[in-house]
């Protein structure tokens, strides 16, 4: 019989994740009892104010390091520190996109093409309850690369996919497409969390334990079961790579970056994959380490079959947002690297190439919010043809992240890609490097495709144009290309921060 | 002139840099006030890179007008520029060049998708980068021009060229990224090795001892890393295809900045990355290089004899000198080097005219074909005798340098004849052929253009029969190419080129 013990948290450390799931009980609150006209504008600032407050509070506490967060099931240390602010900044960013009501359905219970449906747009109803469901996410995603306890993981997970997975169902036009979307995304996500916790019962299976620290002493031990451990980390790992969309793992990425409304599929490409990268950093950087022998193999045949199928199917894409969806496949694969290299560069090699990615896919995705004609976004590619004669600055600012996405030099992109490869041929993988620059090659013939059909193609009269940006959205993506060129050229302030501070607690 | 010394290199960069925002404030209409600011800024350049020569000490072995600064102390990058003999020729020639090539292309903005401001800013943003690539003695660095490099090219081959400019723009870039990250597997393989054998950096004088670490295979792979970057950039068969392409398309300018220097840095890689960090390696694939050079050689001259646009005949003739000066490059010899490095510079001057004058043809005519330009000596005697001297010197002025390793004097017999036959194809149609019908009425060149075309002309000939200025630049780097690495020249030479 075991005494309940009353638990001892450490509210500093926890605040920023608790700040935000306050905003987002604040913003419950709002829908619930504030007028329907006041609404939008005032979920957006709390949104904005709970987000900035919540990144405050962590720049506050930036130095502290605990194992004890709460109950040893969550650790706060500097990695966790630079993760939880890569993801407040790019949902900070994100958020704004979201503001665009342009994006989203007017009353998202009604049925595509019913008279109800009509109706609500006719009266101009806003769905505002995306704020409080975005900043849910984002507390999971706070939570999730912090988690040290297979079941605060567990937990962190299903907090931030759920949200998501109704996000994604909300676009405007083509809803079915985007309820498919939605759908998709949730069975799979389901049938994944249900292969995370039977990992996760293997894993307890082996050690007795579900936090990081006792698998770690159970490794390390040596005495468990290896069939166990090998379960228990392939089970997780399907679960985890599922959230990264790596190959085979990530049939849904496509479908549901097609469907969601472009704002959210901002916010979950590059959010979601700062958690999700976070907490597989995490764990096997501190439980798995020694086992590595066990998943090394695996996990680089995942990384190698992510970054080549991703480039190459990438080529076939006539929709932007799928091809940005392949992209972000290959991307997964060129980061898997960071992990497989298990190593202090690899580490920070792939904070710096989150945070870089994050922000460039924002702002490709704000731009991609821009273009439209009379029935919505635009995101055949074909239509995009001449952009840069309509509107040079919005082209010329999608080819900057484009070629940030392709690695070329003076862009995030570029020192990203220089400093995960070379970690991960720090640690032996000769394969890795090569594979990655080869599939880099084979990703730069698509994103090069896009800016000749941008700057060297003539505009089809179709009634595509792009849309006086709102000043939220215009942020969004001067910012980010801002942080992907200052990240290209003088990355040094950064690097230095992360290269000092990031570190995993054991 | 301490002063002067400390600051040359980083003040012709940042010169086009500025003069770029200075045309970022200029009105999209005042195109004449545009022309005007990179053309005052370019010339600019060009005296900074005069003084930069005048103060270069001919003597001193290593790197001068050294300057370094931290960038990414934490992986060991720095922003550490400096020259030698050959990067200085090189640089000379970059800043001579593009002064001319915007005088002579004072209209070629003209026919662009974009306005004139948006072309003077991509060439002189590439001429920083030109001056960056031949002066960075961090290999980081370099890469990072190398590859930021391809950008400006890419929009003015697609935005300003004619005929199918956006398809090749697009298989220039393809091949060059394609080549660029071959060579960014080499310096993360740099990279890690230095890391593990000692101190993480990326200079280059401390780099040049790592191969005495590297396994033989290691060092052979992360050669053919950069070797075949290079060998795209100097198109060597069967790398060459995209340069045919690429030069018809652009304008008369472009291409010269494109096979007048941008493929130098091909021929510069071999000889300061290719040979100096991988002795060993350049040796043992020495016998594969030399073949593609030659084949390159011969098969740049079958394909000339068969061109029938004048741009495409210079392109295929350049493809045969690149072989050349490859060859030059892999005798590792002193007259091997110092051979290919003026080899370089001449080839660059006379590839600026015989494009420069086909662009003058070319806009009299509105047409690029061969056959259109028949009777213009009697027509246009300027332009006719320029392309004449222009296309002398392509044949001939390597002939008459110091390019006299054993290698190309073997080989050079060989293939003299169909190289000199090749040019002669369009400058017999040119000074005898009969006048082609339309020809009767086309002016000769006007003031502007022949400010343009007789710089060229004078370098060309005054180098033709008095190189040895140049010589005495190129040489002391040379010798420290080739004693640093052990390379000994063969016995009945080797003391000429000191």
């Amino acid at each position: 019989m075991i005494d309940f013990v009353s638990p001892t948290l450490e509210y500093a450390l926890l605040a920023p994740i608790l700040i935000v799931l306050a905003g987002a009980l604040i913003g419950v609150l709002i829908e619930a009892f504030a007028p329907r006209s006041a609404r939008a504008s005032s979920q957006l600032f709390i949104t904005l104010a709970t987000l900035t407050i919540s990144l405050a509070s962590l720049i506050r506490v930036r130095n502290s390091a605990s194992t004890t967060a709460a109950m040893e099931s969550v650790t706060f240390d500097g990695a966790g520190m630079l993760l939880q602010a890569s993801i407040l900044v790019i949902s900070i960013i994100a958020v704004l996109l979201l503001a665009d009501q342009e994006n989203f359905t007017a009353l998202a219970s009604t049925l595509p093409g019913s008279d109800e449906e009509r109706s609500s747009l006719q009266k101009d109803l806003r769905v505002t309850e995306i704020y409080p469901l975005t900043l849910f996410a984002v507390a999971g995603m706070l939570l999730f690369p912090l988690a040290t306890d297979l079941i605060t993981l567990f937990v962190a997970l299903e907090m931030l996919s759920l949200p998501l997975y109704l996000l994604a169902g909300l676009s405007r036009r083509r809803r079915l497409m985007s309820q498919e979307a939605a759908l998709k995304y949730f069975l799979l996500g389901a049938f994944s969390s249900a292969f995370f916790l039977m990992g996760v019962a293997y894993l307890y299976g082996y050690s007795a334990s579900t936090s990081f620290a006792g698998i770690h002493a159970a490794v390390l031990g040596g005495t468990g079961n290896d069939i166990y451990l090998l379960s228990g980390i392939a089970f997780l790992s399907i679960g985890l790579l599922f959230k990264v969309g790596a190959v085979p793992f990530h049939a849904w990425s496509p479908d549901v970056y097609q469907g969601a409304p472009t704002a959210v599929t901002a916010f979950m490409a590059a959010a979601t994959k700062v958690a999700a990268f976070g907490a597989m950093l995490r764990i096997f950087y501190v439980s798995f380490a020694e086992a590595y022998w066990q998943w090394r193999p695996a996990l680089i045949a995942i990384a190698l079959i992510t970054m080549v199928f991703g480039s190459l199917v990438a080529i076939a894409q006539r929709d932007v947002k799928r091809m940005l969806a392949y992209s972000s496949i290959a991307h997964a694969g060129f980061l898997l690297s960071g992990v497989i290299a298990l190593n202090k560069s690899g580490l920070d090699a792939s904070i710096f190439y989150l945070f870089a990615y994050g922000v460039a896919t924002v702002g490709a995705f704000g731009v991609v919010t821009l273009v439209r004609d009379s029935a919505g976004e635009v995101t055949d590619l074909n239509r995009w043809s001449g952009l840069g004669k309509r509107s040079p600055w919005v082209a010329t600012a999608f080819a900057g992240f484009l070629l940030a996405f392709a690695g070329i030099p003076l862009t995030s992109g570029f020192i990203g890609k220089f400093s995960i490869f070379s970690a991960a041929y720090e640690s032996g993988s000769t394969a890795i490097l090569i594979t990655g620059v080869l599939s880099s090659a084979i990703a730069a013939f698509f994103y090069i495709r896009v800016i000749v059909l941008m700057f060297f193609k003539d505009p089809v009269e179709d009634g595509t144009s792009v849309v006086i940006p709102s000043i939220y959205t215009q942020i969004t993506i001067i910012v980010s290309a801002v942080v992907t060129f200052a990240l290209g050229i003088y990355p040094t302030p950064l690097i230095n921060f992360i290269q000092s501070t990031a570190n995993f607690l054991r | 002139m301490n002063l002067a010394n400390m600051n040359l290199l980083t003040l012709s960069m940042l010169l086009p840099l500025l003069g770029t925002v200075a045309l970022a404030f200029t009105p999209k209409t005042s195109v004449l006030l545009t022309k005007q600011i990179a053309l005052a800024t370019t010339v600019l350049v060009a005296v900074v890179g005069i003084l930069m020569a005048i103060n270069f000490d001919f003597k001193a072995p290593g790197f001068q007008f050294v300057e370094s600064r931290p960038w990414i102390p934490a992986f060991g990058i720095n922003y550490a520029l400096g020259i030698d003999g050959i990067a200085l020729v090189l640089i000379l020639m970059s800043v001579l060049l593009t002064p001319i090539v915007v005088i002579a292309g004072w209209n070629e903005s003209e026919g662009g998708r974009w306005s004139a401001k948006t072309f003077y800013s991509l060439i002189l943003v590439l001429e920083t980068m030109m001056i960056g690539v031949f002066a960075s003695t961090d290999v980081f660095l370099f890469y990072v021009f190398f590859e930021a490099m391809l950008v400006p090219v890419y929009f003015l081959i697609g935005g300003f060229g004619s005929g199918e400019r956006a398809a090749a723009a697009v298989k220039f870039l393809l091949y060059s990224l394609f080549g660029g990250l071959l060579m960014l597997a080499s310096i993360i393989g740099i990279f890690v090795m230095s890391t593990r054998y000692g101190n993480r950096t990326f200079d280059i004088t401390t780099l040049a001892g790592l191969h005495t670490v590297l396994t033989p295979m290691m060092e052979n792979f992360l050669f053919l890393g950069f070797f075949i970057a290079f060998a795209i950039k100097a198109p060597l068969w069967p790398m060459h295809t995209w340069l045919p392409d690429a030069a018809k398309s652009a304008t008369p300018g472009t291409s010269v900045l494109l096979l007048g220097v941008l493929d130098k840095v091909g021929t510069f890689g071999m000889i300061r990355y290719c040979l100096t960090l991988f002795p060993e390696a350049s040796k043992t694939f020495t016998p594969l290089i030399i073949t593609l050079a030659v084949i390159s050689i011969l098969y740049g001259a079958f394909l000339a004899i068969g061109a029938k646009d004048i741009k495409r005949l210079i392109a295929y003739t350049s493809i045969s000198h690149f072989g050349f000066i490859t060859m030059g490059i892999f005798a590792m010899t002193t007259q091997g080097l110092s051979g290919a490095t003026l080899y370089m510079f001449n080839h660059g001057f006379s590839t600026a005219a015989l494009f420069l004058v086909a662009g003058f043809m070319i806009s009299r005519r509105n047409s690029s074909t061969i056959a259109d330009f028949g009777g213009l000596q009697r027509v246009t005697p300027i332009m006719a005798w320029s392309f004449f001297i222009a296309g002398m010197s392509s044949l001939a002025l390597p002939g008459l340098s110091s390019f006299v390793s054993e290698f190309l004097v073997l080989v050079g017999t060989f293939t003299r004849y169909p190289v000199a036959a090749v040019i002669l194809i369009p400058v017999q149609r040119a000074l005898h052929g009969p006048t082609t019908p339309g020809n009767e009425n086309l002016p000769d060149l006007n003031l502007r253009e022949k400010v343009a075309i007789a710089p060229v002309i004078a370098i060309i000939v005054v180098l033709g029969f008095y190189p040895s200025p140049l010589l005495n630049i190129i040489n002391p780097a040379v010798a420290t190419v080739i004693s640093q690495q052990g390379f000994t020249d063969p016995a009945p030479t080797t003391s000429e080129g000191k």
